[in-house]
């Protein structure tokens, strides 16, 4: 802990330089981010860097703004008439935020897991190979090479080798999540969001998701909301205590949880009150 | 239950009990009545068509000539039932994609203030009775078409074999063309009604995991919310189908009422209920019952229609693997 000086500053939105850009680059960072909901702010002057190979954990309240920052990495808002972004949020040196920027072509390169597994009407087989074919002409050996290197990516493989034409609604709830994380890395994003990926999980399907997090982070850089800290604890390099749309403390995973600078923060941890 | 107290329960139970007796038996009428009155209508059908049926037999199906006056008479079913099926059949090509694609409008693209007067207005051409459309066809539709729409494509595809042939003239004001498209006009709503409603049931995640991965409007359409709605959407075709099969005064208004099957869809041509109104009123004896098993016939028909979709639908289920 002797790096505690470095932050002192209580709710001050920057990272600390030192802690967040030593070891590893940034791939995506926000800068000055505000998002209305029509006329109410839901997000105030955001600041914060999600660095490349590394996962970060966004934790708060409900209604803190966790979710609403991640859908905006991936445009998501763009569907809802009467959201709107203000600021910067950089993608290696492309703002996201520009209005110019073909949306599709990011949310390839962004992929998103929901908070209810959500896998497509159609067949296992179908669902990884749907998201390839939008951007990919390849055969269909190259296509079964694919699908099997997404779904053992997913932690899938051995549970659905034998049934790839049953449909994806088939599967139990923790395989269609995997399933979703399969699809998701199958047209090789290069971020990928986890918006409460284990909500509706039991526990022995989380440990199985959190175990697959933690391996995808040598290929992509992770964002995930969580409202488990101890999910967030197991699971992350640097995490981010949001509340009431401010970012109050963002810091390496294991100083936020033994020795947070901010009052709310440790409030929070500790169970005061959230 | 000993310790019940100062009043009985047993006994406010059993005046429970007496009113679910009632109550069971009532919806039980009303359930086992359909069967009733769908089994009262069949057979009453079938005494109808006897005469008919012992006369001509089978080849009632088969024959064209419709001549109920002549001695012996000669009664044929060959032409209704071909305009029937082809007027229904062009109708719902042409009703399909244009619903379908009003219902996808409406639901994923339609900006707020144009979807009332949109939807508003797909309802209230649910809402216009089949005689009107009938009179418009006839005074407006029918010359337009004849006079405008007829003449290019005939000409079009002079001397082009097969599609020649359909799209002969001369151009008529009459016509199963005419009336297909009337068809087509009239079950419309019925299927953009009934795909909106099921497109807004497809649950946001799901098209927002679709938008997640890359894809545009369309794609979202095409692979999740049509899939999805699967069923939803071909009910409410086969309800827009089983109007069309026996949709009548619109039809009697426009086809030309006539028995003899021309290759063109530009000539006239009769559905086996435009037949049946147009003659019913004037018929007597064996040809009356030639009408009617003309009746009994549709309703064949349409019940095979119906199941052939059920099948189809079935087959689709289980190439989607559920």
């Amino acid at each position: 802990m002797s790096d505690l000086s470095v932050s002192a500053s209580p709710s001050v939105s920057m990272p600390p330089p030192s802690l967040m850009q030593s070891d590893a680059r940034p791939k995506v960072s926000v800068r000055d981010l505000n998002f209305y909901y029509g006329e109410n702010r839901a997000l105030t002057n955001i600041n914060l860097n999600l660095a490349a190979n590394r996962v970060t954990a966004f934790i708060g309240p409900s209604g803190c703004g966790k979710s609403t920052l991640l859908r905006i990495f991936n445009r998501m808002f763009d569907l809802y008439p009467g959201q709107r972004a203000e600021g910067q949020v950089m993608l290696d040196s492309q703002n996201i935020l520009d209005p110019k920027l073909d949306v599709n072509l990011l949310r390839a390169r962004i992929g998103m897991v929901f908070q209810k597994p959500t896998p497509f009407p159609m067949t296992i087989y179908e669902n990884i190979a749907f998201g390839i074919r939008l951007y990919e002409k390849i055969s269909k050996s190259e296509m079964d090479v694919r699908v099997e290197k997404a779904l053992r990516g997913g932690a899938l493989w051995n549970e659905v080798k034998d049934k790839l034409n049953a449909s994806g609604l088939s599967l139990s709830g923790g395989q269609q999540q995997r399933l979703c994380i399969a699809r998701t890395i199958a047209v090789r994003p290069e971020v990928i969001l986890f918006d409460e990926p284990c909500s509706a999980l039991d526990p022995i399907s989380t440990a199985k998701v959190e175990e697959l997090i933690d391996e995808l982070k040598n290929h992509y850089t992770i964002a995930i909301v969580t409202h488990n800290m101890q999910q967030a604890a197991r699971v992350s390099d640097t995490t981010a205590f949001m509340y009431l749309g401010e970012l109050v403390e963002f810091d390496q995973t294991n100083k936020i949880f033994t020795s947070p600078t901010d009052r709310r923060t440790q409030d929070y941890i500790t169970g005061r009150f959230g | 239950m000993d310790a019940a107290g100062p009043y009985d329960r047993a006994k406010a139970l059993n005046a429970f009990k007496a009113g679910d007796q009632i109550f069971y038996w009532m919806t039980r009428i009303a359930a086992l009545s359909v069967l009733f009155i769908l089994g009262g209508i069949i057979l009453s059908l079938i005494a109808g068509a006897w005469p008919a049926l012992k006369e001509f037999g089978f080849s009632f199906l088969l024959t064209q000539r419709w001549a109920p006056s002549a001695d012996p008479p000669v009664l044929g079913a060959l032409g209704p039932i071909y305009g029937t099926l082809v007027t229904s059949l062009i109708a719902m090509a042409i009703a399909i994609p244009v619903g379908i694609g009003i219902a996808i409008f409406l639901t994923e693209l339609c900006p707020a203030w144009l979807r009332r007067p949109i939807g508003m207005a797909v309802e209230l051409l649910a809402g216009i009775p089949s005689i009107i459309y009938g009179m418009w066809g006839f005074f407006v539709l029918g010359p337009f078409l004849a006079n405008h729409f007829q003449p290019f494509l005939i000409w079009a595809f002079e001397g082009v074999p097969v599609l020649g042939t359909i799209f002969a003239g001369p151009p008529s004001y009459l016509s199963l063309f005419n009336a297909s498209l009337i068809l087509a006009i009239m079950v419309l709503p019925f299927i953009t009604a009934i795909s909106v409603d099921v497109f807004k049931t497809v649950p946001p995640v799901l098209k927002e995991a679709a938008y997640g991965v890359g894809c545009t409007t369309w794609e979202v359409v095409r692979n999740v919310v049509i899939p999805y709605t699967r069923v939803g959407v071909i009910g409410g075709v086969m309800l827009a189908l089983g109007r069309a099969l026996g949709e009548t005064m619109a039809v009697t208004f426009i086809i030309g009422n006539s028995f003899r099957i021309t290759g063109s869809i530009f000539g006239p041509g009769t559905t086996i209920s435009a037949a049946i109104a147009s003659e019913f009123a004037e018929s007597d004896g064996l040809h009356q019952s030639g009408l009617i098993l003309l009746g009994l016939l549709l309703f064949v028909l349409t019940f095979l229609v119906l199941s052939a979709a059920r099948l189809m639908l079935l087959r689709l289920e289980k190439k989607a693997g559920s």
